[in-house]
């Protein structure tokens, strides 16, 4: 007996299927270990609602975490949540529901927009690719709210960082490396969330205006403001017909604030940022809390975007660009709308290629953005950068991904060739 | 102070120090570069004081090119490097080795640029915390993570350390505030990680390098948030009968969905010394005291501030004062702030330790201390950062008395190792530098440093900068973990410890 089938012979994992569907991290383990023993790469998967994200990559075989799930910890008063990797976002949201507390950084459903319903993932996925909602210029990133985590290593090693505490500086903040590492660094296995309380109330001003221009002076002087508002969108006017609410028949272009905390102090903050930004009854409708919360909940799930045949980009720069990259991308046919009060472009193109492709990445790199793709057509997808990123950086994280995954095997070259 | 084990000094490099010291003079303007003792004698230590080594030099770089050349330099002739900004920290995280080139900063002082429109400032590493908010508070803004020693430690030291603040709960620390850095690497390279954009691409290098402990690169220039200043600030001074009911006032309060700015908590030993100290007016028969601080709209303080009156009675408050004014205010937390010097009146010296507790952990943690105190014989006080659980015990002893040192830091160390064992931190904002290296197996197996280990080498394969920091370099775990205040004499008695 060889010393490789001496070892396979002390453990019960049945390497011969394709698709593991562990329960237990010692069986997460088991198959690193193997898989690194035998140079075998993986693909790492929790409910897919994200996968079609990134490059494509050859993997012999499927890690598949939607069975690995589960809220192991909450506490409403230490404002934490402890969960397994795999556990569905929604079972997450549920629960913190009924403390009436909630994820503050409003995580993207990318279900409209790959199948047409909902499906929000895993919270292992929403980690792994760190991307935020409206709230992102108030509450911060995905990342911002991870407290610490547990995850195993390409060696097959279970490590960890951080902890439930909010304010910890032990040691490397790991959790902000391993967010946003789409699954390249470690197989995250436990989660430790900060949770915040909900908002007393939300309230909407929704000003009709189709320009840009005007759009983005609203939310800069918005969000200048000590009004702290908590969200900040512009649709375009072919937009607007998506968002036809009890309090809102217009159907053109739309710049929408949201602004929540308790009830009198809403609306105060409301009267008062319509007075700043010196709006006339006619061009402006307040959305009271449940449309409001309807309205920032499809900007959440990109549901303008449903079932999009054509591709989506996620252009993220500052927001003093915005207006000049728009007026630039404006010579192809594009549809899009912006968030995070201006620093934020979801765009559709209705001509991409390889070409185009470049010229829109050259103008938002030269503004200092950067652009990920999130679905383009698959003969695209095989040639073009999903992200971007420069020699310097590429060789750092080329040494960052050997040290957690030395032999290169979690999703090997789903963000960059050779990593 | 027990003695304190540091990498190996490398014989070959003291033996050299002329020579280094002539090439670094080819590289940066040479008055630049201190080599006598009498010049390097300011920067043997930091803010943690009971550690000093002198370096074997120091260079002050004026640029980035410079910064550049000198890592690239030492590099390759495997000279170690520490970094320094203000050398406020209290961990030890720029103390020198005695083979090592010091990096002061203190030239990069220059706030580079204000973007009202991207709500940033973009500026050199060794402009001071407090000089941000200054340089934009005319036009309503602010930067938000207040560490107590914002008036001197400077903005790259707090990236460096992951600062915080009073205010950390509802604005975060300095990760939270951060956009953009740019870092020069050990073997020369410059590279930039964020900008203004509020997310960046590809690994969140941002997050990896705060609070790394000038391990990883040196900061050379930082972009940070600003926000606009709340409208209204007030506060509630409460005083409860035990420190279960203030304990359980915090947790409702929060419960309730209110985040307060800032949630302070003393205990009965700090409030006295305190009011003997500063007059602070504290409730003196209260065995817990609270600063309960609110910011935002006028309506919204309000809301708040009466839901926590609600609470605080609700929970047995024995007294509860709100500020009428802004000088009110100031004046609850004038007595916080003299708090740290109240203890340095009551012995010789004590040692501030540096840990962080789930909130309701409290009274249990405070138990545990107590029953500590006891059996080491030393006297303690308590002050809780309630907000974000982060407990700084001061342990009263005589450092003249090697028993009452030793003893000290015994306790000290049980303190932090409790923290660990309720489910806390080590640290919550002092940094581990070489204070608690070796208590770090408390919080971490070896898998975990490893880990750690294996990005520091990534990264710096040579080890060589700022070596003998944060991961424990002896064969056990050790005794040590707090910061030293003799006669109530600190490194520096004009900043505000608290």
């Amino acid at each position: 007996m060889s010393m490789e089938e001496k070892q396979n012979s002390q453990t019960s994992l049945d390497f011969n299927q394709n698709i593991f569907k562990p329960t237990s991290r010692e069986e997460i383990v088991e198959i690193v270990k193997t898989c690194y023993r035998k140079n075998i790469p993986l693909e790492i998967n929790g409910l897919k609602s994200k996968h079609k994200i990134g490059r494509n990559f050859q993997s012999e075989k499927t890690l598949d975490l939607s069975d690995y799930k589960g809220i192991i910890d909450y506490k409403p008063e230490e404002l934490y949540i402890k969960v397994k990797a795999g556990t569905p976002l929604k079972e997450i949201i549920g629960e913190l529901d009924k403390n009436n507390q909630q994820l503050a950084f409003e995580p993207n459903d990318f279900g409209y927009l790959f199948s047409g319903e909902s499906n929000s993932g895993s919270i292992g996925g929403v980690v792994s690719c760190n991307f935020a909602g409206s709230r992102r210029f108030k509450v911060g990133s995905v990342r911002d709210h991870i407290l610490g985590f547990q995850g195993i290593n390409g060696k097959g090693e279970t490590i960890k960082s951080g902890g439930t505490v909010v304010k910890n500086v032990t040691g490397y903040d790991l959790s902000k490396l391993v967010s946003g590492s789409f699954g390249t660094l470690t197989i995250l296995t436990e989660l430790s969330i900060k949770v915040l309380p909900k908002p007393e109330t939300s309230k909407t001003l929704i000003i009709k205006n189709p320009h840009l221009k005007k759009a983005l002076d609203f939310l800069g002087k918005a969000l200048s403001s000590s009004t702290d508002p908590s969200g900040g969108v512009f649709y375009p006017d072919y937009f607007g017909k998506d968002f036809v609410l009890n309090d809102l028949t217009h159907d053109g272009g739309l710049t929408a604030i949201r602004i929540e905390g308790p009830t009198n102090s809403v609306d105060q903050r409301a009267n008062r940022l319509s007075k700043e930004l010196g709006l006339l009854d006619q061009e402006l409708s307040i959305l009271d809390s449940e449309q409001s919360n309807i309205f920032w909940s499809r900007t959440k799930n990109l549901e303008v975007f449903k079932s999009l045949k054509s591709n989506l980009l996620r252009i993220v720069l500052p927001m003093s660009e915005t207006l000049q990259v728009i007026q630039k991308l404006k010579n192809f046919e594009i549809k899009y709308f912006i968030d995070w009060g201006g620093g934020l472009i979801w765009a559709s193109f209705d001509q991409l290629n390889t070409k185009i492709l470049s010229e829109i990445k050259d103008t938002v790199k030269k503004h200092q953005g950067y652009i990920t793709l999130i679905k383009v057509e698959e003969d695209l997808k095989a040639s073009a950068d999903i992200f971007t990123i420069d020699p310097i950086k590429y060789k750092i994280s080329e040494k960052i991904k050997r040290s957690f995954d030395p032999k290169r095997i979690f999703n090997p070259g789903k963000m960059y060739t050779g990593i | 102070m027990s003695s304190l084990q540091m990498p190996k000094v490398d014989n070959a490099i003291m033996s050299k120090k002329d020579k280094i010291a002539s090439d670094l003079r080819g590289i940066i303007n040479s008055k630049n570069v201190l080599s006598n003792p009498d010049e390097l004698r300011p920067f043997e230590t930091d803010g943690l004081t009971a550690y000093r080594q002198m370096p074997l030099l120091v260079v002050m770089p004026e640029t980035v090119e410079e910064v550049s050349q000198i890592l690239k330099y030492c590099n390759e002739n495997k000279v170690k490097v520490v970094p320094r900004g203000a050398g406020t920290g209290l961990s030890g995280g720029s103390m020198p080795l005695e083979d090592c080139v010091l990096m002061a900063m203190g030239k990069f002082n220059k706030i580079i640029e204000i973007d009202y429109e991207n709500r940033c400032v973009v500026t050199q590493p060794c402009v001071t915390n407090l000089a941000i908010t200054h340089a934009v508070q005319d036009k309503g803004f602010y930067y938000a993570p207040d560490p107590s020693s914002q008036i001197a430690c400077s903005i790259g030291g707090n990236v460096a350390e992951n600062s915080g603040g009073v205010h950390s709960l509802k604005y975060g620390a300095t990760t939270n505030n951060l956009l953009g850095i740019q870092v020069v690497l050990m073997d020369g390279t410059v590279t930039k990680f964020g900008g203004k954009a509020m997310d960046a691409e590809g690994y969140d290098f941002l997050g990896l390098m705060t609070g790394s402990e000038g391990l990883l690169g040196v900061i050379t220039e930082v972009t940070v948030k600003i926000l606009k200043s709340p409208e209204v600030v007030k506060a509630a001074l409460v005083g409860f009968p035990s420190i279960e009911d203030a304990g359980n006032c915090v947790a409702e309060i929060i419960a309730e969905g209110c985040i307060p700015a800032g949630m302070e908590i003393m205990d009965k030993a700090l409030t006295k010394a305190t009011n003997d100290y500063s007059k602070a007016g504290y409730p003196t028969d209260a065995e817990a005291m609270m600063i309960v601080e609110f910011d935002g709209t006028e309506h919204e303080v309000e809301a708040y501030i009466q839901k926590t009156k609600e609470i605080a009675e609700k929970n047995n408050s024995s007294s509860l004062k709100i500020s009428k004014s802004n000088e009110e205010r100031l004046k609850f937390w004038a007595g916080r702030k003299a708090a740290f010097p109240a203890c340095g009146v009551l012995a010789p010296d004590y040692m501030c330790m540096d840990g962080s507790i789930p909130r309701g952990k409290l009274a249990e943690v405070l138990n545990e201390i107590s029953r500590l105190s006891k059996k080491y014989n030393l006297p303690v006080a308590n002050a809780f950062h309630a907000g974000d659980g982060n407990l700084h015990p001061l342990i009263m002893f005589d450092a003249n008395d090697k028993e009452s040192l030793r003893k000290c830091e015994e306790f000290g160390a049980d303190i932090l190792k409790y923290c660990v064992k309720v489910g806390g931190a080590l640290t919550g904002e002092h940094g581990v530098g070489i204070e608690k290296r070796e208590l770090m197996c408390e919080a971490f197996n070896d898998k975990d440093i490893q880990q750690q280990l294996t990005i520091k080498v990534a990264l710096d394969p040579n080890s060589l900068l700022n070596p003998g920091k944060v991961y424990p370099i002896l064969r056990k775990c050790a005794e040590e973990g707090r910061v030293h205040v003799h006669g109530g004499k600190t490194k520096f008695p004009d900043i505000p410890r608290f």
